[in-house]
């Protein structure tokens, strides 16, 4: 945490961070603002213009509010054991009654505290930006803003398994590439749902519980729109970047046991790991 | 006495080279241990096993008859590695700090203060480490391996970066913590130093202790210089009970003698005769 206060990250992440909510907040004026030229005209056909266009540009930021704390999770800990035993930073912390457990799981509570704050900040941020723009105001918010944090959290879990085994670099690049592939994953499922493709749509869901960030991301989408229905609900569940699903009751426990699995096999692995 | 540590048939294998190939050694309580050979020679390896960061292939390693790496043996250690780093960030005093935390010490200010006092760190309590040039970095390292009252110390290459100041200062600490009881494993190129201040020289080479010895040990006799009226000679291969008849002898040959020393090998000699010998 104070090596990233003191590389200026959250310097850097603040001024990123403000600058994304102004764009959002010129968006999404511009986006209500054309949204309710035609207001009257959708709620004769059923349409909830307003829900739609608050779900989709709370949607957009939500993946961009991902996208952000991942990137955050991923700074915090891509060198949390490679990178830092080979800068020569983890030994002396080693050579300490302190078990290497220990040491990772603190490791991983500060990224996931400090970015899952940080996601949880920037979602209200963009909720009241919302209200403030479209009077819009989704239909949950506590669930969707913890499974972002959730989601995060499972980024920074992975982030640091990787970096026992490799460099700083290395890591980050993995994690990305992984990061892509369970968006791609939700994407798939999306068009495999859409086109009816049920192998597409099987290697979909198993990528999502493989790497269940994006059902979390997905299922808080959904949270937006619970209690949508009719054309509006369709439409909103197409959502950006991969489409709102809901998960169910089990998603969140399931998280929790993933996260546990890649700390114990972390753990397994940091034991092993000569330095 | 059990000693504080003990390495038996220590072997560790990097791929399908052999990093140690069977070390045994004891170091007493108290005593200060120097171990010299050439780069790759698997010292800073047998240190970090020691010190539970690398695991060996084979053998064992305990400290004060606890595994190394358990959490008995490391609550007994200090560690300055060869390339370390500590948060820039942290104040002198504030790593110290961290480190007394980590290892549960009850010292608090004054033994902080103390071990800044003993490393010459007593007006750089609130020195950024980031402000710090290498050699007070490494005295801090110093410091910080002797936190919460380690009995027994790896310092790897601890002078490598200090003027000769810094290196009397360590040389001095080394002193110090002889005489407080504390074993030392020290690991150096400096072999002048380590002649200095160690009680017992091992030699490693290619994994294996292929010398082991007092300094004074381990430098044998190699010729009496004698200095006459006439210049210095050197008599080689004679030793010290040969000098009253070498004198003797030139005396009765008319000869005015004006001194005789022992040549001794130095422990530099020592090391490249046996690290040579070793390859040949």
């Amino acid at each position: 945490m104070q090596e990233a206060l003191r590389r200026r990250v959250f310097v850097v992440v603040l001024v990123l961070s403000v600058g994304f909510l102004v764009l959002y907040g010129l968006g999404a004026k511009l986006a209500f603002g054309e949204t309710n030229g035609f207001a009257d005209r959708a709620a004769q056909t059923g349409l909830d213009s307003r829900t739609i266009a608050g779900a989709t540009i709370l949607g957009l930021a939500m993946f961009a509010i991902l996208f952000l704390g991942t990137i955050l999770v991923v700074f915090l800990t891509l060198g949390a054991v490679r990178g830092d035993a080979e800068r020569g930073l983890l030994q002396p912390l080693l050579v300490r009654p302190v078990s290497r457990p220990a040491l990772l799981a603190a490791r991983f509570i500060g990224a996931a505290v400090t970015a899952g704050a940080y996601v949880a900040l920037i979602f209200l941020g963009a909720l009241l930006i919302t209200r403030a723009t479209g009077d819009y105001w989704p239909d949950r918010v506590v669930v969707p803003m913890v499974q972002l944090a959730a989601a995060v959290a499972i980024m920074a879990a992975i982030s640091l398994l990787g970096s026992i085994w490799l460099s700083g670099t290395a890591n980050g690049i993995a994690v990305f590439m992984v990061f892509g592939a369970g968006l791609t994953a939700g994407l798939l499922g999306q068009i495999a749902k859409a086109l009816g493709a049920e192998t597409l749509e099987s290697i979909s869901r198993t990528l999502q519980w493989a790497l269940p960030f994006e059902a979390l991301y997905q299922d808080a989408l959904s949270g937006l729109t619970a209690d949508a229905s009719g054309v509006t609900e369709q439409i909103v569940r197409l959502g950006p970047f991969g489409g709102a699903q809901a998960a169910g009751p089990l998603l969140l426990p399931y998280a929790v046991l993933y996260v546990v699995i890649i700390g114990a096999l972390a753990a397994a692995g940091f034991r092993r790991r000569d330095l | 006495m059990t000693p504080v540590l003990r390495a038996e048939a220590l072997t560790k294998r990097y791929g399908r080279s052999w990093a140690l190939a069977g070390v045994d050694l004891e170091i007493e309580p108290g005593e200060l241990v120097g171990l010299l050979g050439p780069n790759g020679s698997g010292k800073s390896t047998l240190v970090k096993i020691a010190c539970g960061l690398v695991r060996p292939t084979s053998g064992g390693v305990s400290v004060l008859g606890y595994p190394a790496g358990s959490p008995a043996a490391l609550a007994s250690i200090g560690y300055l590695a060869e390339l370390f780093r500590f948060p820039g960030w942290l104040s002198a005093d504030e790593l110290l700090s961290l480190h007394q935390r980590l290892s549960e010490s009850e010292g608090g200010a004054p033994e902080r203060d103390e071990l800044l006092r003993l490393v010459g760190l007593a007006e750089a309590r609130d020195r950024k480490v980031e402000t710090m040039s290498k050699g007070m970095q490494q005295r801090l390292g110093i410091a910080q391996a002797m936190v919460g009252s380690a009995q027994l110390l790896f310092l790897d290459e601890p002078t490598s970066a200090l003027d000769p100041v810094g290196r009397r200062t360590v040389r001095d600490l080394l002193e110090e913590l002889r005489a407080r009881g504390v074993s030392v494993l020290l690991n150096s190129h400096l072999l002048s130093e380590v002649e200095l201040v160690c009680d017992r020289v091992l030699i490693l080479q290619r994994g294996k202790i292929i010398a082991a010895g007092r300094p004074s040990e381990l430098a044998q006799p190699r010729g009496v210089e004698i200095e006459t009226a006439t210049g210095v000679r050197v008599v080689e291969g004679a030793g010290r009970d040969d000098v009253p008849a070498l004198v003797a002898e030139l005396v009765a040959a008319g000869e005015q003698v004006y001194g005789a020393r022992v040549l001794r090998s130095s422990l530099e000699d020592v090391y490249l005769e046996a690290v040579e010998g070793s390859m040949s």
